[in-house]
């Protein structure tokens, strides 16, 4: 296909452009995982199976295993239920204020989930618990009503959080599938019961499964949460181990080397649930549901619909609301444990984090320097990647494919040890310490947003709207700038967007690689919490919040004004 | 001057040969239809002569140029062509108003801005879409789409048009204006037109000659309109161009029988020693009777479809359809019912050899 036309017009710019699409991939993300195997693998300078075992068969290790298995079982099981029930309530019954209460359930999206952990720590937490104190103060309780530092607390933390991950996925196909499949089995004389069981449940399996796997996925790797809620009581899973190894030893072989094995471990694990999520979803689930919108039958509540509704209402504010309060009223006291009232209450500590504090004041300015860098980087760098892998026809492009999908499957602490590897001194080039280290990391991070974001963009313009550009006496050049890049503009935005908050908040990949200069708003809340500067903490946590509510808003006026047009 | 001569073409795709060793000449001005099942290969041909791919073989030459030599590996870029080309998906920039998609080309040959104003209006007008310039294609029927890539294909004026399925999201009743269009649009503007199509009724409407291609990417026939239905060089260009029936008859010592009967072939005996054939003919071309002549049949089956009377006849073993005009039907008495008997002549009829048959299927 290429040979000929390639020759004329732009050979060596394909070649170009892929070259270094490929480039970039490799020196961002596969480098650090090759890094990160190649220290797994080969021990005493061979291939070493037997080595990893032995690392993985180490009590600490095998304990971390078997924890973060626990906890993303525990994690996927109840977001299911709970995802699927609030699907099925918004879609399918007549529940008053439906809309609203969808908004609601997506919120959990934007928040941090170190930030909710930090929440219920001062909410729960056994003896300085808020709640707790309360029971044990007014009603005599002997004991704490509820130990948050357990896995049952952190399970149900992560369940807050996760849950929209399945709850967004079946919604999704519940309002796709086509309810004559439905009815035709009601005209056949099935009850409402009979249908839900044989026939919706059946078609929105691979969704709810879909969901279910990304949470697994999700919670596997998952730092914040396990490292706020866990290593008080000595609860440690994967990724909070690979941390406190990494950051006790400042780097000794031996927690390298366990640090790798337990990466390896992950990225394994995310490669074969990525698969099976794949598989799943591979099998046909749009011939039954098709693309359009159609008006599902509901099921009248009746009696239900107020209590159902007050449940409701309950979860969201127990679950969104008083964490949020509490962040803001603990932001305000002057010393953490003292009661929420007036003369305790004060705005000084956001003024003294904002205006005064070097470390806070420093982190911000991080934070917001490193999102954007980031965003902007992995946004150009991504638009150019997916343009290869969608759009161009040139050989060699198989690599590219496969690379790009690698960074779907490598989480963030992975990336974070990789990226040590890579960038402290071994390969020639020491960024350790500075704020360029963190930057690399972010950048292989999200190039997976940044990728899939434009690929579904450039999905959209079809290539004989280039063609007619071309046949109209445009160069390759100014197809590309003429029609090409208007079209995508808005996926480029999305993806910046998409890049910038979550960066804003980032904790699992900067916790690693901070130095004191350069803390970000994540490293800056937590280490403010684990010094005892609990209330400075909450403070920070209440403006990172305020940012990222507000960029969000931002974002959804935006695309709602695009959609509105 | 956009004669298009096809010299010796092959062309691959995904590892298959798509088109293999095609030659083909279109001469200046006419409206040249490529006809042909999907997959057969016609659009890839059509993407050649613009340039969006090209040949592993072969050469291609429009007007006095050589725009493809595979041997000398030359390849001129689409625009550097000098085409306009409508896509079966229309292909409008939908972030361009109707005005800017239609100024496009002008804009790139840098035309002065009084005078772009003055042809894309006069364009726009062409296709019947003046008042519409402000417009996005968001805003847009279809047929308006594809109205905006024509004048867009037309603005500067091109000596060669390039046309892929452009009817075939449309709904019939605009299909069918929209190819008279087309057609009053080539004459009055003298370039060369090529159409791609699966369609035939829009092929015969539009063309003035067609090449009839197979599955294989072959070239079967080209010829005029009224030679491709009237002539079909073959039994895939017969069946190919509409509703064929089939009629199996049978060579005993120099005499041809209808099927299993007694019957002889009451008509010019088909050229060859073959000893079975087929005659191919198509229902318009049978014409059912009460006189005794021609064939004697079996009305096996009556059906009153409005307009028509459609029939299902069978003479000795071999069953065909026919119709006849409703009306002309009630006033020469041929409503006929089932089990009646009937006689059958034929206004045109082909012969083909029953073994090349067996190869088509």
């Amino acid at each position: 296909m290429a040979s000929a036309i390639k020759k004329n017009e732009g050979f060596g710019a394909a070649q170009l452009i892929l070259a270094l699409s490929i480039g970039i991939l490799v020196v961002v993300v596969a480098v650090p995982v090759l890094l990160i195997f190649l220290n797994a693998f080969w021990a005493d300078g061979k291939f070493n199976v037997q080595d990893v075992l032995r690392v993985l068969s180490e009590p600490d290790t095998y304990q971390a295993l078997m924890n973060s298995l626990i906890i993303a079982v525990g994690t996927t099981i109840g977001s299911t239920v709970v995802g699927t029930f609030f699907a099925w309530l918004v879609t399918r019954t007549d529940l008053p204020y439906k809309r609203f209460m969808k908004g609601m359930f997506l919120v959990p999206f934007m928040l941090p989930s170190f930030i909710g952990a930090l929440a219920w720590k001062m909410l729960l937490s056994p003896r300085a618990g808020y709640i707790n104190r309360f029971f044990m103060d007014t009603f005599g309780f002997e004991e704490p009503l509820f130990n948050i530092y357990s896995f049952t607390g952190i399970i149900l933390v992560e369940i807050m959080y996760l849950f929209p991950f399945v709850f967004i996925q079946v919604c999704g196909a519940l309002e796709r599938m086509d309810p004559t499949l439905e009815e035709s089995a009601r005209i056949s004389g099935a009850g409402l019961f009979t249908i839900t069981r044989k026939i919706t449940i059946p078609l929105v399996m691979p969704s709810i499964l879909s969901g279910a796997l990304l949470i697994m996925l999700y919670s596997m790797a998952h730092f914040g949460t396990v490292a706020v809620l866990g290593i008080e009581n000595g609860i440690f899973n994967i990724p909070t181990l690979i941390y406190e190894r990494i950051h006790q030893s400042a780097g000794s072989f031996a927690s390298i080397r366990t640090g790798t094995v337990l990466a390896s471990v992950l990225v394994f694990s995310a490669a074969l649930i990525l698969w099976l999520q794949n598989k799943i979803l591979g099998k046909g689930r749009y011939q039954i549901i098709a693309g359009k919108s159609f008006r599902p039958m509901e099921l009248k509540l009746r009696g239900l619909r107020y209590p159902l509704l007050a449940f409701c209402l309950a979860y969201i504010g127990f679950t969104i609301v008083l964490p949020t309060v509490v962040i803001f009223l603990v932001g305000g006291l002057t010393t953490y444990g003292l009661p929420f009232t007036a003369e305790h209450l004060s705005l000084n500590n956001y003024k003294f984090i904002l205006f005064d504090y070097q470390v806070t004041r420093d982190a911000i300015v991080n934070s917001v320097t490193l999102g954007l860098a980031a965003a902007l980087i992995t946004m150009s760098a991504g638009v150019m990647i997916s343009y290869v892998i969608v759009k161009m026809r040139v050989r060699g492009k198989g690599i590219l494919e496969f690379l790009g999908m690698l960074p779907f499957s490598v989480p963030g602490s992975v990336i974070a040890l990789g990226v040590i590897l890579a960038w402290s001194g071994k390969l020639g080039i020491n960024l350790y310490n500075t704020v360029w280290i963190i930057l690399v990391a972010y950048i292989a991070r999200y190039m997976a947003f940044s990728i899939k974001a434009n690929s579904a963009a450039l999905e959209q313009v079809h290539d004989s709207l280039v063609e007619a550009a071309r046949a109209c006496g445009a160069s390759m050049g100014q197809a590309l700038r003429d029609i090409v890049l208007p079209l995508v503009r808005p996926g480029m935005f999305a993806a910046f967007f998409l890049i910038f908050l979550p960066a804003l908040r980032e904790l699992t990949v900067s916790i690693m690689l901070y130095s004191p200069t350069t803390r970000t708003i994540g490293v800056a809340i937590y280490t403010l919490n684990e010094d005892g500067e609990t209330v400075m903490s909450a403070a920070l946590a209440g403006i990172a919040l305020i940012l990222i509510v507000s960029g969000q808003l931002f974002i959804n006026r935006l695309t709602r004004k695009k959609a509105g047009r | 001057m956009a004669t298009i001569e096809l010299d010796h073409i092959s062309k691959r795709y995904e590892g298959r040969e798509v088109l293999s060793d095609l030659s083909l000449t279109i001469e200046h001005g006419e409206c040249f239809t490529l006809l042909g099942p999907s997959g057969c290969g016609k659009t890839v041909l059509m993407r050649l002569i613009a340039g969006f791919d090209v040949p592993e073989q072969g050469t291609i030459r429009i007007g006095d140029t050589v725009v493809v030599d595979a041997e000398k590996r030359i390849a001129l870029s689409p625009d550097t062509r000098d085409l306009g080309v409508v896509f079966q998906e229309y292909a409008v920039w939908p972030h361009m108003t109707v005005f800017d998609n239609v100024a496009y080309p002008l804009k790139l040959a840098k035309t002065p801005q009084a005078k772009l104003e003055k042809r894309v209006l006069e364009t726009i007008a062409l296709v019947n879409m003046t008042g519409l310039e402000r417009r996005l294609p968001s805003e847009l029927s279809g047929g308006q789409q594809q109205r905006v890539a024509l004048a867009r294909a037309l603005v500067a004026n091109p000596s060669l048009m390039l046309l892929d399925e452009p009817l075939s999201n449309l709904d019939a009743n605009l299909r069918e204006e929209m190819r008279f269009e087309i057609k009053e649009m080539q004459r009055k503007l003298d370039i060369t037109v090529l159409y791609v199509t699966h369609d035939q009724e829009i092929a015969l409407a539009l063309s003035d000659r067609i090449a009839v291609m197979d599955k294989k990417g072959r070239i079967l026939q080209v010829g005029t309109p009224f030679d491709i239905f009237e002539k079909p060089a073959s039994l895939a260009v017969f069946t190919f161009m509409g509703v064929a029936n089939f009629m199996a008859v049978r060579q005993e010592n120099g005499e041809f029988y209808v099927g299993t009967g007694t019957q002889p072939v009451p008509w010019e005996k088909p050229q060859g020693t073959a000893k079975n054939w087929v005659a191919g003919f198509r229902p318009s071309d049978v014409v059912i009777s009460r006189k005794e002549q021609g064939l004697r049949g079996v009305v096996k089956r009556a059906n009153f479809l409005g307009a028509m009377m459609d029939y299902l006849v069978e003479v000795d073993g071999t069953e065909f359809r026919t119709g006849v005009e409703t009306h002309l039907a009630v006033e020469a008495g041929l409503m006929f019912a089932e089990g009646e008997q009937c006689s059958l002549q034929f206004a045109s009829l082909h012969w083909f050899d029953a073994a090349e048959m067996v190869e088509e299927a």
